[in-house]
């Protein structure tokens, strides 16, 4: 584990650049963890999807797959890879300062 | 664990996001069991932004046949790996309770059954082909199969198609 600083914040990150300390997180730091991934603008779809995740993770303490954010999240599966494109699962995760989901769905 | 401080880098899976990773898997199998490992490692692949078609062939044909892609069956028979003593795999209802089974731990694992998990695959961008041998041998048409099946191809077309990818055989 290592430490990183991103626009002035100091948070904690893996070797992949996930966040490992969820409590390091905020609304405003996930607005540059987009941006450092190619998501300029995170809408209100975005939003979502985040505090979907990150509301799941709080009480389940773990990060939910594309599968469970499509069926309990509400979000259908086309618009997770719209929204975040190309790699969904980890993007989402990326952005919403949580480790990226385990599991093959 | 290390304390040092360096400026975020930019993840990897970030950078690489123009993939030209093709895969193409090739799913031969009717039975339930093994209609699953194509429909993980494709639904996986689209997750990783790899271009992914599934071809399916002979038996497999009944994983996008309409009429049959909810009634897949999971047998002992022949099954070693369900540890039960073959002489009594091939009794009346064990195919039945074997299916059943296996449904009840594919769906307690939050996976979905054949017909959701295409329906995933596709939305996810995915691309379903049937094999027109097959097709021909079973007496099945485009209108038989499953809507998010792209087309009915032959072999010639599966080698164009598979010319530049990764190709999985199931």
């Amino acid at each position: 584990m290592a430490t990183a600083t991103l626009s002035g914040y100091e948070i904690h990150v893996d070797e992949e650049g996930f966040m490992t300390d969820p409590a390091e997180w905020s609304e405003e730091l996930a607005g540059f963890l987009a941006h450092q991934i190619g998501i300029d603008e995170l809408t209100e779809d975005h939003w979502k999807v985040i505090r979907f995740l990150r509301e799941d993770h709080a009480t389940e303490g773990t990060t939910a797959t594309l599968r469970r954010v499509s069926t309990l999240g509400g979000i259908p599966v086309k618009q997770l890879y719209a929204l975040f494109p190309k790699k969904p699962a980890k993007k989402m995760a990326y952005i919403a300062g949580l480790p990226k989901p385990k599991g093959c769905v | 664990m290390t304390t040092d401080t360096m400026e975020m880098p930019v993840p990897a899976f970030a950078a690489d996001e123009d993939t030209d990773r093709k895969i193409c898997l090739i799913c031969s199998k009717g039975t339930l069991d093994m209609a699953y490992p194509g429909l993980v490692l494709a639904n996986g692949a689209l997750q990783e932004g790899i271009e992914t078609h599934i071809f399916f062939t002979f038996w497999g044909l009944d994983m996008i046949t309409k009429k049959r892609m909810s009634h897949l069956k999971a047998t002992p028979v022949g099954n070693t790996a369900m540890h039960m003593p073959q002489a009594a795999a091939p009794l009346p209802g064990m195919t039945a309770m074997a299916t059943r089974m296996l449904k009840k731990e594919i769906d307690e694992l939050g996976i979905p059954e054949v017909p959701e998990f295409l329906q995933q695959i596709a939305d996810a961008g995915g691309h379903l082909w049937a094999c027109k041998m097959s097709a021909d041998m079973m007496d099945v048409s485009q209108d038989d199969l499953f809507e998010e099946v792209e087309d009915i191809i032959d072999v010639s077309e599966f080698m164009d198609l598979s010319a530049d990818a990764q190709v999985i055989f199931i």
